[in-house]
């Protein structure tokens, strides 16, 4: 379960960058525990530590009045790489709540509706006419809509993936009120193809 | 009229959803122990138990060290609780582990079609990116993150919304030397990073059918890098000749069965995709990334070109910056300061015999450091037999235990900043391989004979 999104008015960090990949989000060597907590002093270390916890003072979440944002914007392909959705975790611990860009991982875009995260697609040149803006920005995921002063941008999401983020939803509970139709659907498939079934090797 | 992926779709789907998704039947889920601990662990504590443990597999590969008589204890920091806490859930939940030590263990891509767990018309997921690696068997094959993991293995199936589809051609024959690393750094530099744009792919035509499975797998592996969904290459009688006798392949009356079933996993003659794309396979030659994404690649024979039409300026200054080169330079003849043969990319038996051949009786160039990583035990033993071990270490290179290894840093082993390393893997991002490391990523038998040459080298 995450908090539920529905209405987010925040600052947003810009990052226009493309491909900013999971090892820029969180390095492996940050991903020191078995849990999905304690990860956001590693966001982004890469780039907002000069050295060990030594801040990088021109690291754009570094600076003082983005150290709040909830918000980034970003370049073509966020979050390609690796599947760790510690990307995400760290994230979300850090703070940020929407990530809007033209365009996003599959993988990565699937674990941030999941981890409570708004993955949001604008075009470049919205994004950039936001990221011009140095008011918050408003988020409303049931309209659909990002504004600023002056500005106004509709946006497409997924209806499972806004479903999820505004309910705070646990997906696996959604699935298990299916359970008879899938028992069902096992059983005339272990029929039709038993190799598919395993039992003791 | 259908594709191969409408007909693994249409063979998976329980239900559709109002929201427009899909609830997908998942027969098998492969897990490691850099998120296996989390993801069963975080299913317990919500009190769910894992639905069909028979169809659920583990693998010690992430983190793992490889030097011979490796154990818990790990170079990464905290390393050995990942190890401890995905052996104690995984025994909890019932679920098959190839442990540390077990002759099976392996990179979870190598070990999952060596054993035939990954089969034609199945489902897998994994949590790894590189998941698309097992359509290479004809199966629908793709990572998902740590919370879908708990899904599939709580309840046997993902909520997905269908992806567009996309079929990529490879017309014509390879030259020599040119391999499927190769031909997937050709499409990926022609099309993007982000060209496959969560497509389903199946790559298919004449270059595709000629190559052998483990260039399948390296060629579907190269897919998540192209930002496809999956990948999948329709099976054929080199398929199926492969998998026959595996541990987890069906045998006997249900063998015969499996393979009758089989037979309808191809494209319809008249099957339509969302895109098509076609490369004449011929035309291409030995390939090394110059940046820091496998997009930024070019043939050996060519230079570290100028900023691509649309591309920005900034982002290719900053490639260059960390890569210590500029625009004009030559790839062919670059020093470099290690060689890396591993991943499950390219570490299969067949990656290691022709690298092998490009090695023996010569030695690794002065002040190269170079390593081999089987991609499973199994992998390794086979090579053992072959005397492949022997070949690399009289040249120089130095002989590992399977893992991910130095694919990637995870805290632990790197060969250091600055370091210009050419790899077999998939990724060059930057720190990729570690803080400040620059990689150049190609094929075993480039990587080979670079590591003989002490510079970018075409085989």
């Amino acid at each position: 379960m995450s908090t539920p999104f529905v209405t987010l008015t925040a600052i947003a960090a810009p990052m226009l960058e493309d491909n900013i990949d999971t090892d820029i989000i969180i390095p492996s060597r940050e991903m020191k525990t078995t849990g999905k907590t304690g990860l956001a002093v590693g966001l982004f270390a890469g780039r907002r530590y000069v050295s060990g916890r030594t801040e990088n003072p021109d690291f754009i979440l570094n600076q003082p009045q983005f150290r709040t944002a909830a918000i980034l914007l970003a370049g073509d392909n966020f979050g390609c790489g690796s599947s760790r959705e510690h990307a995400v975790w760290a994230l979300a611990e850090h703070g940020i709540r929407a990530v809007i860009a033209p365009s996003f991982s599959p993988i990565f875009e699937g674990n941030a509706a999941r981890g409570g995260v708004l993955p949001l697609r604008l075009p470049r040149a919205a994004v950039a006419a936001l990221a011009a803006s140095p008011a918050p920005l408003t988020i409303d995921l049931p309209a659909q809509t990002v504004t600023a002063p002056g500005l106004h941008f509709a946006f497409a999401i997924d209806a499972e993936a806004k479903a999820m983020l505004i309910g705070g939803l646990d997906a696996i509970d959604l699935t298990l009120q299916s359970a008879d139709a899938i028992a069902a659907w096992q059983s005339r498939n272990r029929l039709a193809r038993p190799w598919v079934y395993l039992g003791n090797h | 009229m259908p594709s191969l992926f409408d007909k693994l779709w249409a063979r998976h789907t329980i239900a559709e959803t109002p929201g427009g998704a899909t609830i997908v039947a998942i027969d098998r889920v492969f897990l490691h122990e850099r998120t296996g601990a989390a993801a069963l662990n975080s299913l317990a504590a919500a009190g769910r138990k894992v639905a069909d443990p028979a169809r659920v597999f583990a693998a010690m590969d992430h983190i793992v060290d490889t030097f011979q008589g490796r154990d818990d204890n790990t170079l990464m920091p905290g390393g050995t609780a990942f190890i401890t806490e995905t052996r104690a859930a995984c025994h909890e939940a019932g679920i098959t582990l190839f442990d540390i030590g077990d002759p099976d263990q392996g990179i979870v891509h190598v070990v999952s079609p060596e054993l035939g767990i990954v089969l034609p018309g199945l489902t897998l997921v994994a949590p790894d990116s590189h998941s698309c690696t097992q359509g290479a068997v004809g199966a629908l094959a793709w990572g998902i993150g740590s919370t879908e993991a708990e899904h599939a293995l709580a309840t046997g199936t993902l909520r997905v919304r269908k992806p567009p589809s996309m079929r990529v051609i490879f017309d014509g024959v390879l030259a020599a030397g040119v391999t499927p690393k190769d031909m997937a750094l050709a499409l990926i530099s022609a099309h993007g990073a982000a060209g496959g744009q969560g497509h389903a792919i199946e790559f298919a035509g004449p270059a595709v059918r000629a190559l052998s499975m483990e260039g399948r797998m390296t060629l579907c592996n190269m897919a998540t890098e192209f930002a496809a969904f999956s990948a999948v290459i329709a099976p054929d009688e080199t398929t199926f000749a492969w998998l026959k006798g595996r541990r987890y392949a069906p045998s006997g009356a249900m063998w015969d069965a499996a393979l009758a079933d089989w037979q309808d996993l191809a494209s319809d003659p008249d099957a339509l995709f969302d895109r098509e794309v076609t490369i004449d396979a011929s035309t291409l030659a030995p390939m090394v990334s110059w940046g820091t994404s496998p997009g930024q690649s070019t043939a050996i024979t060519g230079v570290v070109p100028g900023v691509a039409a649309g591309a920005s300026r900034a982002a290719h200054d900053k490639s260059l910056a960390y890569m210590g080169l500029v625009e004009g330079q030559s790839l062919a003849g670059l020093p470099i300061d290690a060689a890396f043969i591993g991943s499950c990319t390219n570490s299969r038996l067949s990656d290691l015999e022709r690298a092998a051949a490009i090695v023996a009786g010569r030695h690794v160039a002065t002040g190269v450091r170079a390593i081999v990583v089987p991609g499973s035990s199994a992998v390794k033993r086979a090579a053992e037999a072959l005397g492949l071990d022997r070949i690399f270490t009289d040249a120089g290179f130095e002989w590992r235990e399977s893992g991910c290894s130095m694919c990637f840093f995870a805290g632990g082993e790197s060969f250091g900043a600055g370091q210009r390393v050419i790899s077999s893997t998939n990724r060059n991002f930057e720190n990729r391989q570690g803080p400040g490391t620059r990689t150049h990523i190609a094929s075993p038998e480039t990587v080979a004979a670079s590591a003989i040459a002490g510079r970018i080298a075409a085989p």
